[in-house]
C-alpha cells in the first residue's frame, strides 16, 4: 500500500466505477470507498435498459457488477470503507473512514444520491414495516399483496412495472397532474393490467396497526380525502445528493448539488465531483458514466501539472 | 452464522437465555444484504462466546418474516432471553449494527 494515493474516488456506483476505470487505465494508484453496495442506486434497478450496449438481459446488479469487475482488473481497489470525513484544503487530501486514514492527490466525490423521505406521517414509522425504498430488496414480501408506488417519474414506473411481477396491484400515485416518466415506460404501465395509476393525488397518511394497512389519499384539485387499503407503500419520489460530508468545503448549490465546470473541477483544486452528486439535469447511469470517466482524466491532468516528478 | 427458519427459530433464538441473539434477515436478491454479510461475519467473530449470530432467507421463508413483523432488508433484530429488544432496518451500517450489540451486551 502506498502511503499517498493519486486518486481517493468516495462512491462505488456508475460514477465512481466509471472513474476507477479511467484512473485505473491511466496507471493511477486509485482507491474507491463505498459504505453500501458497489454499483450505488444502480445496482438495485432491475430494469437498466437505457445504458447504451446493455440490450440483453439488462439488470442492474448484473452491470453494475461488470463495471467493477472492470475497473478492479485496471488496478483500482475497493475499500468497503464508510468515510467519516475529510480533508480537502491542503495540496495533499484526507480521507478518513471507519477503518483509517488515507491521503491522496487528487479526490473525486461521486457519492450520489438517495430517495427523500416524504416525511408523511406513517412513513418512518412503518419503514421496513410496509414502507420501502427498494423494490428489489422488497419485493418478495408483497407476493400477492396489493401496493401503492408513490412519484410518477422514471424511477417510479421502472420500480413499479417490476413489483406487477410479485404484487397482486400496483397503484402508481403522482402529485402533479401528469405523469413524469419517459413515454416508453407510460406505455407499457397503461398496458400492464395490474397497475393503476393516479394523478394529481398526494399520499397525505400511511395507517396501519403493526404493519401497513392502509393510506389516505388526497385529491390536489378538489380537496377531496379517500381511503385506500394497501400492504405495501414504495418511495420513489425524489431525490437528494449525498454530500452532507462535504458541506462547507466545497461550493454546493441551496439543495446541497456540487458545482463543477466541464473537466467535473470543483472550486477547491485537486477536488473533482461526478455524478448524481452534482449540479445537472440529466441523472442516469450513462451520464454518471461519463462524468466519471471526465473527472478522472482530469484528475490525471490535474497531477502532472501538480506532482511534476 | 446459524441457518434459522420457521422449524428451529424457537430453539435457537426464543429459548436461548445464556447470550443475545443477532438475527439477520437477508435474500440473494438484497445487494445491501450481500454487501454486508462479510462484514457480519467479521462481528460474529469478534463476538465470538458472547452474541450468536443467525440469519434467515427471506425468500425462502417469507410467511415466516411477516410473522416476525418483517417486511423490508436488510432488517437486523435483537434478541434478549427470547424477546425483540431492538430492530435495525433499511439504512442499515455494519457500525449500526455493532452499536446496537454493544448497547446490550
Amino acid at each position: 500500500m502506498p502511503d499517498l494515493y493519486d486518486c481517493l474516488i468516495i462512491g462505488a456506483g456508475p460514477a465512481g466505477l466509471s472513474a476507477g476505470i479511467y484512473a485505473g487505465r491511466a496507471r493511477l494508484n486509485t482507491l474507491v470507498f463505498e459504505k453500501k453496495q458497489i454499483g450505488g442506486q444502480a445496482s438495485l434497478t432491475w430494469g437498466l435498459e437505457n445504458y447504451p450496449g446493455s440490450v440483453e438481459d439488462p439488470t442492474g446488479p448484473k452491470i453494475t457488477a461488470r463495471m467493477r469487475e472492470q475497473a478492479e482488473a485496471f488496478g483500482a481497489i475497493m475499500k468497503h470503507e464508510e468515510v467519516k470525513s475529510v480533508d480537502l484544503s491542503g495540496k495533499i487530501k484526507k480521507v478518513i473512514t471507519n477503518k483509517g486514514t488515507y491521503e491522496g492527490k487528487t479526490v473525486i466525490l461521486a457519492p450520489g444520491a438517495s430517495h427523500i423521505r416524504l416525511g408523511i406521517p406513517g412513513e418512518e414509522e412503518f419503514t421496513g414495516k410496509g414502507v420501502s425504498y427498494c423494490a428489489t430488496c422488497d419485493a418478495d414480501f408483497f407476493t400477492d399483496l396489493d401496493v401503492i408506488v408513490i412519484g410518477g417519474g422514471d424511477s417510479g414506473l421502472q420500480e413499479g412495472l417490476y413489483l406487477t411481477k410479485y404484487c397482486n396491484s400496483v397503484t402508481i400515485v403522482e402529485m402533479l397532474p401528469e405523469l413524469r416518466a419517459s413515454k416508453i415506460l407510460q406505455e407499457r404501465a397503461a398496458n400492464n393490467p395490474k397497475v393503476k395509476i393516479i394523478t394529481h393525488t398526494a399520499v397525505e397518511k400511511i395507517e396501519g396497526q403493526d404493519l401497513v394497512e392502509k393510506v389516505i389519499l388526497k385529491n390536489m384539485e378538489t380537496g377531496e380525502r379517500t381511503e385506500m387499503p394497501v400492504q405495501g407503500v414504495f418511495v420513489f419520489a425524489g431525490m437528494k445528493p449525498d454530500t452532507d460530508l462535504f458541506k462547507g468545503l466545497v461550493d454546493m448549490d441551496q439543495k446541497g448539488y456540487i458545482k463543477v465546470d466541464e473537466y467535473m473541477r470543483t472550486n477547491v483544486p485537486g477536488v473533482f465531483a461526478a455524478g448524481d452528486c452534482r449540479i445537472k439535469w440529466l441523472r442516469q447511469v450513462v451520464t454518471a458514466a461519463a462524468d466519471g470517466a471526465q473527472a478522472a482524466v482530469a484528475a490525471e491532468q490535474y497531477i502532472s501539472e501538480n506532482f511534476a516528478e | 452464522m446459524i441457518e434459522l427458519n420457521a422449524q428451529n427459530f424457537e430453539q435457537e433464538v426464543k429459548n436461548e437465555t445464556s447470550m443475545p441473539v443477532l438475527v439477520d434477515f437477508w435474500s440473494e436478491k438484497c445487494e445491501k444484504c450481500m454487501a454486508l454479510m462479510p462484514e457480519v461475519e467479521e462481528l460474529e467473530k469478534k463476538y465470538e462466546g458472547k452474541v450468536k449470530f443467525g440469519k434467515i432467507d427471506a425468500q425462502k421463508d417469507r410467511r415466516f418474516c411477516w410473522s416476525l413483523k418483517v417486511m423490508s432488508l436488510p432488517t437486523f433484530q435483537l434478541y434478549k432471553n427470547g424477546e425483540k429488544v431492538e430492530e435495525i432496518t433499511q439504512d442499515v451500517t455494519i457500525d449500526k449494527i455493532e452499536e446496537m450489540i454493544n448497547k446490550n451486551l
